[in-house]
């Protein structure tokens, strides 16, 4: 392969999907904005099937084309809207407007044109709804610069302005403000409520939404309230009526198809359906996750779907019952845990739903679970303290997994530490101890002792706290045989230092010794006696983060201080190898080899910084990663090493680099280059392959390849018989008409022959096809999504592979096959 | 979608003394029945045969004992000097016993006078038993020697004299009719088998050895002395298999259960203690008033006697098998309704629908998850639930506490309710489990019903309850926390050397870096 230019920063999850509304296609697919991209979900399989690429900015709005179905306009911060093809990905057309666009509306009744919300020109936060003229021209890029203005002083939320039935009218509203302009009339009226401001808060409109057969508005309110409005085609005489149950503001309603009921949620998480727009009669599907962002219906009214705040989404019946969650990277408030590898999936580890773990697979952009630590009802209500999840660990071989949770008081906080223990059978972890009030303050660090062999015996936590101790927990075997569990963890030691805050812990590698930070001083102690061996400081400045050097540079100890200093102790002499003025955020050493990665923060931009601890200069620095603010950084081992062909790069071989920023979103660095990862429309992925491996498709394709094989068997027999007969054949293809015997005579005998070997030559075909379809899920795995461009595998070792496979014989096609068969046989168990 | 979670109701380990199998074994015995007798009590043993009564010799009397009966049902008192070591043959029928001037007598259990008479001891003899063979009896006396006699012909078969202290204990092979074994206040323990001239084996104990004893399989040997219970494995040649250091004073009698899973010491500090013969550790103790010096337990471990220094006979009863009456066994539906339906088998064309699952929430439970705040404080505050399981009304208080309902939970409530709290409140808030969310349900009712204080009795009685024990509390506390103060400077001499060397230590390393700081 050829060595890249360089090292590319990569987007791979965690975009925020609640720009927008998303849009059901008349397919049953779902489309939603999803940072700089549109996605497109399957709803049967919850599975992301294409991510479409090109926007600059963040989309702000996603429409089905009214008059194609298969089409879908997307617009953008970047001021341009496009259209798709979603089915195959490919942008259609682009159509460059130029001023934000933080608003999409499509009508079917507008033959041409789109509505958006744009900035008004020269005045700062008041926007205006304009109706842009799409044009019909030639090529790919086009400019729109046809705007009619339609409502002024709008709000730029895609929440505030609907539309009417069959685009009569459209209804905006702003503050305590709601204008309805009639189309046909060319009629504006106003109407506004009263500002009240009670306890839970002011009236202001929050959203709104038109009833799809008759003349009825229904707008959303901060206080809780939903209003019906009718009537408003006069100026006086207007009604409006209230429903009230929210108790904070109603973030999104929706109409059903029909106009029969209406649908609302806010930030209780749950979804309330109001039956025949009266009050008394409503249902309720609670317990949503978090705070509903968007709601949207079906154009045929069997699903509806809710985006969250925490970037999930949920696709619920017609009748109220919860269907399918398709979540990404849940976004939660505050990652406080950190990026965590599990050692046993090898999937990201962090802070999911409240009081929730999630397991984040790097391949697929899915949550594989969630892992319930705080095990209490969350109540999503405001200014409420909750109990949540700051630290995890695992131990080596993610057998065990250690979480501290705590709820701030006034007085003191409430924290807990539990001791998860991997069970093989039920595959999940069940807790083993809770310890109370672990630390009398807050625990600042956690760290297991990580010694690969000998797990069982020497396991050891070792918790940092706020309260100047560390604390340093083992396991305890219970000799009592009628215990329910065998191990339960105690506290052996606990150290202090001159009444210091503790705040990093760090085991080295062979788990001999223990790093210790208490604020400006690192203390090394010896894990056997718990001796306190030496300390290193480097005033001024307290120490920030710490971390051994590993294999060959396992004597020295790495320390990074809020004064802007990276220092390299040697552990051997106790001396300060080497230090660099630098602000180091995140420090993050690589499990598989000796190289350690700093992420620095100065002015407004983030820097990395690659290096050894034995060599003062940095392998690897690469400036200004990203806008945003890092907060966390993860290696993750690779499942075999990449060939990197550049030197320069050889620290990305073993495992491969995942950042946090601040608004959570998660990237990685690539050393593929730009064609390697290929992009555009290319990836042609029907619908079928991209289904998940169910035990059924196994079972089919189990089924399918042993007719295969049958056939083939048959067709060893048949194939003599057929390279007899095909002269015949060729015969009595070359023989005149006149000469033959009748059709009908002939005719079975040669649709036979044709199709012994027709068949045969097609199950062969689907033999190969088996196979570049499982090379193509491989390839999938190990691949992430382009920040400007879709992800694209590598055809060249499919192709390949699809050569070798040609040239094998047939025997050895069916070793393969055989070898294959095993390999899936635990799945026929299913 | 997530289901509704229970409240979690936190549950506390169970500080102090585990209650294990043993120690409800153990414990299942009656209050003692103290029996005076005359002197120091040497021996106590029980009859093989059932009714199992048992033979105490004291001074110079032997008393025989029935199971319930704290009289004697029997005496032996013809000794001109005090009695030793009486003691059952396998059949029940005949006891022997050693006495202060040298003799031994052979008593019928039904007779008054001894049937037979062993001269030979020139010293009292301390110990005496029968072969398994019953037709022999050994002795052991302070003249050293140990002896083997004739039943019938009342003559001495052997003679051995190998130790070269008193010997004071000694115990017969179940196995081997040939075998037995004493012990000495020379350290050893000896191995005789009646076929030999001498001693088949020796065992140093280390101690002056008060009580030997054979399993019943013969294999492993126990002897006690001094502080020590040691085990050996006969067959191996005497290898010392473990020893056990669980008494502080002489461990001076030494016993088997019935089922040989249990060994059992008696010792000079008073205390008996019970040691799996698997893992040989102690799984129970008893404590007694005065130094134990006799020890037996009856077949079945129905009875145990420990006789005393001070001549007091401790007999404890094991309490009779509490059987579970049955109550009122509820009318359940007829057999037929209850397998109704349930053997059917689906038709390949069924379409089987299964039954949800219906989760079964509490009433406190059901309150909260319809957000009924007071209901649910309600409902936790019922008799059963307060009186029996506080830490359910506890934890449905912090769970309000984390919604931010409590407040508005306690608040308007009437006298009698807020009686009912202030009792809890004042009742419960000294327990270290329930402290911290209590003091807050305190202070926010102190807060609450601070203005209708002086206009109920009862209540302003509560509140003074309130204070009384938080004041009570703290003087504890005070208290406690003088006691660490003094246990923490004795700790501080104590550790004094060690503390020297790591601030060596630390100042060491400071210095080191702030040089290497400075070349830098």
């Amino acid at each position: 392969m050829v060595a890249p230019a360089t090292l590319r920063v990569v987007r791979c999850g965690g975009s925020t999907l609640h720009g927008a509304r998303a849009v059901f296609s008349a397919d049953s697919y779902l489309l939603c904005a999803a940072g700089d991209f549109v996605k497109m979900y399957s709803v049967a399989t919850e599975e992301t099937l294409r991510v479409m690429g090109g926007h600059a900015d963040l989309v702000t709005g996603v429409q089905l084309n009214p008059h194609n179905h298969m089409q879908l306009y997307s617009s953008s911060l970047d001021g341009s809207i496009k259209l798709w093809d979603f089915m195959d990905g490919i942008p259609i057309k682009t159509f460059t407007v130029g001023s934000k666009l933080l608003a999409l509306y499509a009508l079917a009744s507008s033959e041409d044109s789109v509505f958006v919300v744009i900035p008004k020109s020269g005045e700062r936060d008041t926007f205006q709804l304009v109706s842009v003229k799409l044009t019909k021209a030639a090529g790919q890029d086009l400019e729109a610069k046809e705007l009619s203005v339609v409502l002024d002083g709008v709000d730029a939320s895609p929440r505030h302005i609907a539309f009417g039935r069959e685009g009569e009218y459209v209804a905006s509203v702003k503050e305590v403000n709601l204008q309805v302009f009639f189309f046909k009339r060319k009629q504006l009226n106003r109407f506004s409520v009263s500002a009240i401001k009670t306890k839970s808060g002011n009236n202001h409109f929050t959203c709104i939404a038109c009833h799809p057969t008759e003349d009825c508005i229904a707008t959303g309110h901060a206080d809780g309230k939903i209003r019906l409005w009718r009537n408003f085609y006069h100026k006086k005489d207007y009604t409006f009526s209230t429903l009230h149950w929210h108790h904070d503001t109603v973030m999104d309603l929706a109409f059903s198809m029909e106009g029969t009921s209406l649908l609302s949620g806010g930030v209780e998480s749950v979804l309330v359906l109001w039956h025949n727009e009266s009050d008394c009669q409503k249902d309720f599907l609670p317990r949503l996750g978090s705070a509903i962002e968007y709601i949207s219906m079906s154009s045929d009214g069997a699903l509806c779907c809710t985006l969250h705040t925490d970037n999930r989404i949920t696709i619920i019946n017609s009748n109220l019952r919860f269907s399918k969650s398709i979540q990404g990277l849940i976004k939660s408030t505050d990652v406080k845990t950190g990026l965590v590898v599990d050692p046993r999936t090898k999937a990201l580890v962090l802070n999911g739903e409240p009081g929730h773990l999630q397991f984040y697979c790097l391949q697929s952009d899915q949550q594989l679970f969630s892992l319930d630590i705080v095990q209490r009802q969350y109540i999503h209500q405001a200014g409420l303290n909750q109990a949540d999840l700051v630290k995890v660990a695992f131990s080596a071989q993610g057998k065990w997994l250690a979480t501290v949770e705590e709820r701030e008081e006034v007085t003191d906080p409430e924290l807990q530490l539990k001791l998860w223990f991997y069970d093989e059978e039920t595959q999940s972890f069940k807790l083993n101890t809770r310890i109370n009030m672990p630390h009398e303050d807050h625990i600042t660090d956690m760290c297991f002792r990580e010694m690969d062999e000998l797990e069982d015996d020497s396991l050891i936590l070792v918790t940092a706290g706020r309260d100047c101790v560390f604390k340093v927990w083992v396991m305890v075997e219970d000799t009592d045989p009628e215990a329910q569990q065998s191990v339960s963890w105690s506290c052996d030691f606990v150290g202090s230092y001159h009444n210091y805050q503790a705040t990093n812990c760090c085991f080295s590698e062979d788990g001999s010794l223990l790093a210790v930070s208490f604020e400006e001083t690192v203390t090394v102690w010896d894990s056997v006696t718990w001796d306190l061996k030496c300390t290193f400081c480097h005033p001024p400045g307290k120490i920030r983060n710490i971390c051994f050097g590993r294999l060959t540079c396992s004597k020295y100890l790495i320390g990074a201080t809020d004064y802007g200093f990276l220092c390299c102790w040697n552990l051997l002499s106790c001396a300060l190898e080497w230090s660099a003025h630098l602000n180091v955020l995140v420090l993050q050493p690589d499990p598989l080899s000796e190289h350690i990665a700093a992420v620095s923060w100065l002015s407004k931009e983030s820097s990395l910084f690659v290096f050894k601890p034995n060599e003062p200069w940095p392998i690897y620095i690469q400036r200004n990663l990203c806008k945003e603010k890092i907060q966390l950084a993860a290696f993750v081992p690779r499942d075999e090493p990449e060939t990197i062909g550049s030197e320069k790069y050889h620290w990305l071989r073993r495992s491969q680099l995942f950042f946090l920023t601040d608004t959570q979103e998660l990237m990685t660095l690539s050393a593929k280059s730009l064609e390697e990862r290929l992009t555009p429309s290319s990836k042609q992925l029907a619908v079928e392959e991209s289904l998940p491996v169910t035990p059924f498709s196994l079972l089919l394709g189990k089924h399918r390849r042993q007719q295969s094989q049958e056939d083939i068997d048959l067709g060893k027999l048949v194939h003599n018989k057929h390279k007899q007969d095909s002269p015949a054949v060729k015969e009595l293809l070359h023989t005149p008409a006149h000469v033959l015997p009748s059709a009908s005579f002939l005719c079975p005998i040669f649709i036979n022959s044709l199709l012994i070997s027709k068949e045969n030559k097609s199950t062969e075909e689907v033999a190969d096809e088996v196979e570049m379809e499982s090379e193509k899920t491989e390839d999938d795995s190990d691949e992430e999504r382009g920040v400007t461009e879709m992800e694209q595998e590598d055809t060249s070792p499919v192709e390949l592979l699809g050569e070798m496979t040609c040239k094998l014989s047939k025997s050895q096609e069916k070793e393969l096959r055989k070898i294959r068969k095993m390999d899936y046989s635990w799945i026929s168990a299913f | 979608m997530a289901t509704y979670k229970p409240v979690v109701v936190q549950a506390f380990p169970k500080l102090g003394e585990r209650i294990t199998k043993d120690t409800a074994y153990w414990r299942g015995y009656k209050t003692p029945v103290q029996i005076k007798e005359f002197g120091a009590i040497n021996t106590i043993d029980f009859s093989p045969v059932p009714p199992y009564n048992y033979a105490v010799t004291a001074s110079s009397r032997i008393h025989i004992y029935g199971r319930y009966s704290q009289e004697p049902i029997k005496t032996f008192s013809r000794f001109k000097d005090a009695a030793y070591c009486a003691t059952y043959r396998d059949d029940g029928n005949l006891l022997v016993a050693g006495s202060e001037e040298g003799s031994i007598y052979l008593f019928d259990v039904s007779g008054r006078a001894p049937l037979r008479q062993f001269d030979g001891h020139t010293k009292p003899v301390h110990v005496v038993g029968f072969l398994s063979d019953k037709y022999r009896v050994f002795s052991g006396g302070d003249d050293y020697s140990s002896n083997l006699w004739d039943i019938a012909s009342a003559t001495e078969i052997v003679s051995y004299s190998e130790h070269t202290d008193y010997v004071r204990c000694g115990c017969a092979s179940k196995v081997n009719a040939d075998v037995f074994i004493t012990g000495s206040y020379d350290h050893t323990v000896k191995l005789f088998d009646a076929r030999t001239k001498s001693s088949v084996m020796t065992i140093e104990h280390g101690q002056p050895v008060e009580s030997v004893l054979l399993f019943p399989s013969g294999g492993l040997l126990v002897s006690a002395g001094g502080r020590y219970v040691k085990v050996w494995d006969v067959l191996k040649g005497g290898q010392l298999l473990v020893s056990l250091k669980n008494h502080h004073k002489t461990v001076t009698c030494l016993c088997l259960n019935s089922s040989g899973q249990r060994l059992l010491s008696g010792s000079l500090d008073r205390h008996v203690k019970i040691y799996s013969t698997t893992s040989y550790k102690v799984v129970h103790s008893f404590n007694y008033a005065t130094s134990i010096l006799s020890l037996a337990l009856s077949p079945e471990d129905e009875t145990i006697v420990v006789g005393m220094t001070n001549g007091v006979l401790s007999v404890k009863h094991k309490k009779p098998e509490e059987r579970k009456e049955k109550s009122q066994k509820k009318r359940q539906p007829a057999y037929r309704t209850y397998v109704k339906g349930r053997t059917y088998m689906p038709k390949q064309e069924d379409f089987c629908v299964s039954k949800p699952v219906k989760r079964v929430l509490r009433k406190y439970d059901k309150l909260l998850k319809s957000f009924q705040s007071s209901k649910a404080l309600d409902a936790v505050l019922e008799p059963p639930i307060r009186l029996y399981t506080p830490e359910v009304t506890v934890a449905v208080m912090q769970e309000l506490h984390r919604r931010g309902t409590l407040r508005s939970a306690l608040a308007g409530r009437d006298e009698k309710q807020i009686n009912l709290l202030l009792t809890f409140v004042a009742r419960r808030v000294i327990e270290p489990r329930f402290t911290p969310v209590l003091v807050t349900v305190a202070d926010m009712i102190t807060d609450i019903y601070q203005p209708v204080v002086g206009q109920s009795a009862i209540v302003d009685r509560q509140f003074l309850r309130l204070q009384e024990a938080i004041g009570k509390e703290i003087d504890y506390q005070e208290e406690l926390l003088e006691v660490l103060g003094m246990m923490d400077t004795l700790f501080a001499t104590f550790t004094e050397r060690r503390a020297t060397y790591l601030e060596e230590n630390k100042s060491n390393g400071l210095t080191e870096t702030i040089e290497t700081n400075i070349n830098n």
